[in-house]
């Protein structure tokens, strides 16, 4: 498994997270850890809480108690746009799309942080390498994109900002089956190349086969933690979310 | 002939500054979809700052009036007095926004609405202390020269005009320039559709938010400088023309569709017409009128603004 040496800390560490929405508590003491170089999964059920952890690592939600470490250091609570400069980057639910830019302009924000132009020009065009259907259609307003093309501009410009840690909310969430397969079938390449995945998916099925390890969340609490293909085969996950057995 | 081109003339002269005023409302509308209140405050303090260092520097100098013969202001100390106003109104505008309506960005709508005309009736009424600027009107000296240029007809075309008019048309194309062509114009619009977003793209959104009150606050302290140029006295902070002045530049900015950046400029352009030629043609007395009634209409049939619903930039 690829960065699974126990020596090392892991690069993402949440730890004992709380977080409230007004008098609901959304998550309770919730801990869980992302190692360099893997894809780890949150599956979950709707309002489990998944949507509400990636939140609260990326600062867009103030956690109650608890906390979270990337690579080390404490990032509880920065601003949003300060982890896009240590290199996390978070492609949020329903996509975060700015339909009142054009395709082209939502791409370049993913660099939005950056300044190494001769850089950014050859990540731009590696995410058009990846997603054709987007370089197609760089001139358009990305409000007209179809929900897949909005998806896959997502992610293109969630790799504009290079970063070490991808954060990917249902990037599945609504695309017929094929663009589902395309889909994770580009996650694991991202991962190859060398970035860490920490991935929310509803579609539990797809999500445990790509990744390295897999998390549970059920009403704001994990409830199983295992290697991803480990949870594939208990019966639990295998009646609640993979519906068999 | 001639009244239909000197109409056209003022039109376009006052239609420009309504736009550059509408400009700040509707950039602040369309990053924090709030309105404003205290923009047209800063109109004023635009007007009576333009006034004061003029007045001062030119006595510190010992220049005379632009024009007279011996010892007249430079030509380019205008745009000296105009930069200096500038500045100063864009840290009145960095600084009201830090302080009045950041600690309420996740507040509701209406308790910033209150914090707005509570900033507004400060700024006018501590601007009329005597150590401000008093309550009696006072006048600006011409920092341009009032030659005629040329004449078509019967109407004249001054320096003075040109001044207005191009300074006005300078900025708006400026503004359209940096939001639509540059990359902090990008995150401005960016951060008016969705600040939470922008935030994931590593825009730091406090500081664009800061940077659009600032540019806002520069185009008012403009449009309160070129209409100090243009009608030579500037009124008490308080006075009721500057009300005005400020409510039709909302207009213009709902009529061009609130949020738009190039809707205000077309509804400043629009007002500024319609009230010049509804009052040389029709009753001069019902200008006000024709600009509210414009605005009625356009809330009854095209809700969205002239440029609203149609266009999808907004900033
Ligand atoms: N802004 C909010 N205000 C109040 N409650 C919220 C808010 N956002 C989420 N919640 C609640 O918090 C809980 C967790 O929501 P969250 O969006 O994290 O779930 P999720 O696992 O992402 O679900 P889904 O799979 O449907 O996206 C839910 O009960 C939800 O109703
Ligand atoms: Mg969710």
């Amino acid at each position: 498994m690829a960065g699974a040496d126990p020596q090392t800390p892991p690069m993402l560490e949440v730890r004992g997270l709380d977080v409230h929405y007004g008098a609901i508590q959304a998550l309770h003491d919730l801990s869980l850890s992302v190692k360099k170089g893997q894809i780890v999964t949150l599956i979950g059920c709707n309002g489990a809480g998944k949507t509400t952890t990636l939140r609260a690592i990326s600062g867009i939600v103030r956690p109650s108690g608890g906390g979270v470490f990337y690579e080390g250091a404490s990032i509880t609570a920065a601003p949003p746009y300060r982890l896009v400069r240590m290199g996390i980057a978070h492609s949020p639910e329903g996509r975060g799309i700015f339909s009142n830019l054009s395709v082209s302009e939502n791409l370049d924000l993913g660099a939005y942080a950056r300044s190494d132009h001769d850089e950014i020009a050859r990540d731009r065009e590696r995410s058009l390498t990846l997603f054709p259907r987007v370089r197609e259609r760089l001139k358009q307003n990305a409000g007209t994109l179809s929900g897949g093309e909005q998806q896959m501009l997502a992610i293109a410009r969630a790799l504009m900002a290079r970063p070490r840690l991808l954060l990917l909310d249902e990037p599945s969430l609504g695309l017929a089956p094929q663009i589902v397969q395309t889909i994770f079938k580009i996650i694991r390449e991202i991962n190859e190349r060398g970035t860490t995945i920490l991935l929310v998916e509803q579609n539990a099925h797809m999500a445990l086969k790509v990744a390295h390890y897999a998390y549970v969340l059920e009403v704001g609490r994990i409830a199983m933690a295992d290697e991803a293909a480990v949870l594939e085969k208990s019966d639990a996950v295998r009646k609640a979310y993979l519906g068999v057995g | 002939m001639d009244q239909f081109l000197q109409t056209f003339k003022d039109g376009i002269a006052i239609g420009s500054l309504y736009a550059l005023i509408a400009l700040g409302y509707t950039m602040v509308y369309g990053i924090l979809k709030f309105i404003n209140f205290a923009h047209s405050d800063v109109v004023v303090l635009g007007a009576w700052l333009s006034l004061v260092i003029a007045r001062q520097a030119e006595a510190a100098m010992g220049w005379g009036a632009v024009g007279t013969a011996s010892g007249a202001a430079p030509w380019w100390f205008g745009g000296v007095v105009l930069v200096a106003a500038m500045l100063l109104c864009g840290v009145l505008g960095f600084a009201i926004e830090r302080l009045a309506y950041k600690p309420l960005r996740k507040a509701p709508r209406l308790n910033v609405l209150i914090t707005a005309i509570g900033v507004s009736l400060l700024l006018q009424n501590s601007g009329q202390l005597p150590a401000f600027f008093g309550t009696k009107p006072k006048s600006i000296p011409p920092l341009v020269p009032d030659t005629v240029l040329f004449s078509i007809g019967q109407v004249q075309f001054r320096v003075l005009d040109f001044a207005v008019v191009g300074t006005a048309l300078l900025f708006m194309i400026g503004l359209d320039w940096l939001v639509f062509r540059t990359k902090v114009g990008r995150a401005m619009r960016a951060v008016s559709h969705s600040p939470t977003n922008a935030g994931l793209m590593g825009i730091p959104v406090d500081r664009v938010i800061s940077f659009t009150f600032v540019l806002g606050s520069m185009l008012a302290a403009t449009g309160g400088f070129l209409w100090a140029l243009k009608y030579t006295q500037v009124k008490q902070p308080a006075d009721t023309s500057w009300t005005l002045l400020g409510l039709k530049a909302f207009v213009a900015a709902v009529v061009g569709g609130i949020g738009n950046i190039r809707g205000a400029m077309l509804g400043g352009l629009t007002i500024g017409m319609l009230e010049q030629f509804g009052s040389a043609y029709l009753r001069s007395s019902l200008a006000d009128v024709y600009v509210f009634g414009l605005l009625i209409l356009v809330l009854l049939f095209r809700p969205g603004g002239i440029l609203g619903s149609a266009a999808v930039d907004k900033v």
